[in-house]
């Protein structure tokens, strides 16, 4: 058993990372990344999201034929969605006024609805549990990673806003490593995410080669 | 032994390259006339982040250097760059825009023949929409700032970033014609008063006109050396004053002449030397007039309702997205058969 919840961790964080590896969910990747806090932001989010979908679709999995599981899943997921919304714009009403336009966009995300149908309807209540868990955790980091490197480029700060997300205890948090006029300001605006997520998918890869581990070649399905 | 005097050798691409730097060497020299000897700190600086930058990257994808590096082709795109951007730009602008054109555009692409991108154009993009205030610096033309800089002045500028002391940025560099144009036509002013400023020539802008006629006689070399074909230059010079036409012939007072565009800005660069690119342009003579057509109506509406000072770069990149596409629907039919359908 303890073997299992090891392969689940490490393929989300890392080796079947849902950014990294199979280029799942690009649109929020994209989209959220223009800084660090933008993407941890909207990583957390879609963890929440993920771990809960798992968890609910684990439990139903006898219950939901194969003919409408995709609808199920779709309905779980949004819901789900929803109620992070919703939190979100009760709690952390400065952040979701950043953030808000996209969070219902996570329905539409692939990397949940993927690891529903791979995963959470074929496997029981716990490991579904944990691999929400972890792919959104995955996910999180690969953002997070994405958005520090577009920030640091292109607005000279790291975390900026930081405080908004995780309470103002994080203030310390917040850097500004250089005056916002040197930035390149391409890497705040699409072509960056673009670029900078490309190269990071190849350091992940060239760590994964130098680390000896076989690497799927092609291995993204699709992208939303 | 009998060799037939008509056979003669293909030509490589190392001295296909050559000719086409040759063939901006009329319009560098106008160049320098018009606006002082920057610009060829620039090319040289282009040049040598171009070579390096080649080097690294053969280097890195375990190409041989010696055949690549010998081909010429890293430092059209480097002319080409420098030519594009102010001669004042501060160095590492330069160098960033070359290294970046040079490594993503080209290398990562796949190499020469792969790119999809023009290089240049990419790293002109890329420099305008990361750096726009330092892509403003265009020099006055000769006789018309108020004062100007001596060559020692211009490069501790471009190096050291400081002007002597007592002259402002302001007084050596002026909006491009075309920049001026747009502002002030948004200011309301009459067409006759602005191209009544002093910035503006017989055609277009003062001096920028005459660097245009320099690049004509470049291509003209190149078409008479059959390095380039008409279809090229024809079609996107042809939809620019088409274009430009109409618009004029319908709002004299808010649309400037035909000729201003042709002469204005990158058009003749563009027309003879960027869209002409064998690599990341169609293959087919139909192909050409389609995609040249297109970049030339671009062009025009991206300079007119447009918030870029200049559209040749944008509409050269929008239409190399769209080669494949004409490429696939131009392909002449197979001999012998009547449709098109040869698949």
């Amino acid at each position: 058993m303890a073997t299992q919840y090891k392969t689940i961790v490490r393929d989300g964080l890392w080796d079947n990372n849902g950014v990294l590896s199979m280029l799942l969910g690009m649109c929020p990747t994209m989209a959220m990344t223009t800084s660090a806090t933008n993407g941890l932001g909207m990583g957390l989010a879609t963890a929440v999201v993920m771990a809960a979908s798992g968890l609910l679709v684990s439990m139903f999995r006898s219950r939901i034929t194969q003919e409408v599981r995709i609808p199920v899943y779709i309905l779980i997921v949004a819901a789900m969605v929803t109620l992070v919304d919703l939190s979100m714009n009760a709690w952390m009403h400065e952040l979701y006024k950043v953030l808000g336009l996209f969070i219902p966009l996570i329905v539409s995300n692939c990397l949940p609805l993927a690891r529903l149908e791979a995963f959470a309807a074929k496997e029981p209540v716990l490991p579904s549990l944990m691999d929400g868990i972890f792919m959104g955790m995955g996910f999180t980091l690969a953002l997070t990673a994405i958005g520090a490197v577009r920030e640091i480029a292109g607005a000279g700060t790291l975390f900026a806003d930081a405080s908004l997300l995780l309470g103002p205890a994080f203030k310390f948090m917040e850097m500004k490593l250089m005056s916002p006029d040197k930035g390149v300001l391409m890497m705040i605006l699409p072509p960056g995410g673009f670029l900078v997520a490309g190269l990071l998918v190849v350091v992940k890869r060239i760590l994964d080669v130098r680390a000896g581990k076989a690497i799927q070649m092609g291995g993204a399905h699709s992208a939303a | 032994m009998l060799i037939s005097t008509f056979i003669s050798k293909p030509d490589t691409v190392s001295a296909i390259m050559l000719r086409v730097l040759l063939a901006l060497l009329p319009g560098i020299a106008l160049y320098v006339w018009y606006y002082g000897p920057a610009i060829l700190v620039s090319i040289t600086l282009a040049s040598i982040t171009a070579l390096a930058t080649e080097a690294a990257m053969l280097r890195l994808r375990n190409r041989p250097l010696k055949p690549f590096l010998g081909d010429n082709s890293a430092l059209v795109t480097a002319w080409l760059l420098a030519l594009s951007i102010p001669p004042l730009a501060p160095w590492w602008l330069v160098v960033v825009g070359t290294a970046f054109a040079i490594s993503v555009a080209k290398h990562l692409y796949g190499g020469l023949g792969n790119n999809p991108f023009n290089p240049s154009m990419i790293g002109y993009a890329v420099l305008i929409i990361s750096f726009p205030s330092h892509m403003t610096h265009w020099l006055s033309p000769h006789g018309l700032g108020q004062t100007e800089l001596g060559f020692a002045d211009q490069l501790a500028f471009i190096f050291g970033g400081h002007l002597p002391s007592g002259i402002k940025l302001d007084a050596v560099t002026l909006a491009t014609p075309l920049d001026t144009l747009k502002t002030q036509l948004q200011l309301d002013r009459p067409l006759k008063e602005i191209l009544g400023m002093p910035i503006y020539g017989a055609l277009a802008g003062k001096g920028s006109e005459v660097v245009a006629l320099g690049y004509i006689l470049g291509g003209v070399y190149l078409l008479f050396k059959r390095i380039i074909t008409w279809h090229v230059p024809a079609a996107f010079l042809g939809t620019l004053f088409v274009t430009a036409g109409i618009f004029h012939l319908v709002d004299q007072a808010h649309y400037v002449a035909p000729l201003f565009h042709l002469t204005a800005g990158a058009a003749m660069l563009g027309a003879f030397f960027i869209l002409t690119d064998p690599i990341s342009g169609p293959t087919t003579p139909m192909g050409k007039l389609i995609f040249a057509a297109g970049a030339g109506f671009l062009t025009y509406v991206i300079r007119v309702f447009g918030g870029f000072p200049d559209g040749v770069a944008f509409a050269t990149l929008l239409m190399n997205i769209c080669v494949p596409l004409i490429d696939a629907h131009t392909q002449p039919p197979v001999f012998g058969k009547k449709d098109r359908g040869a698949k």
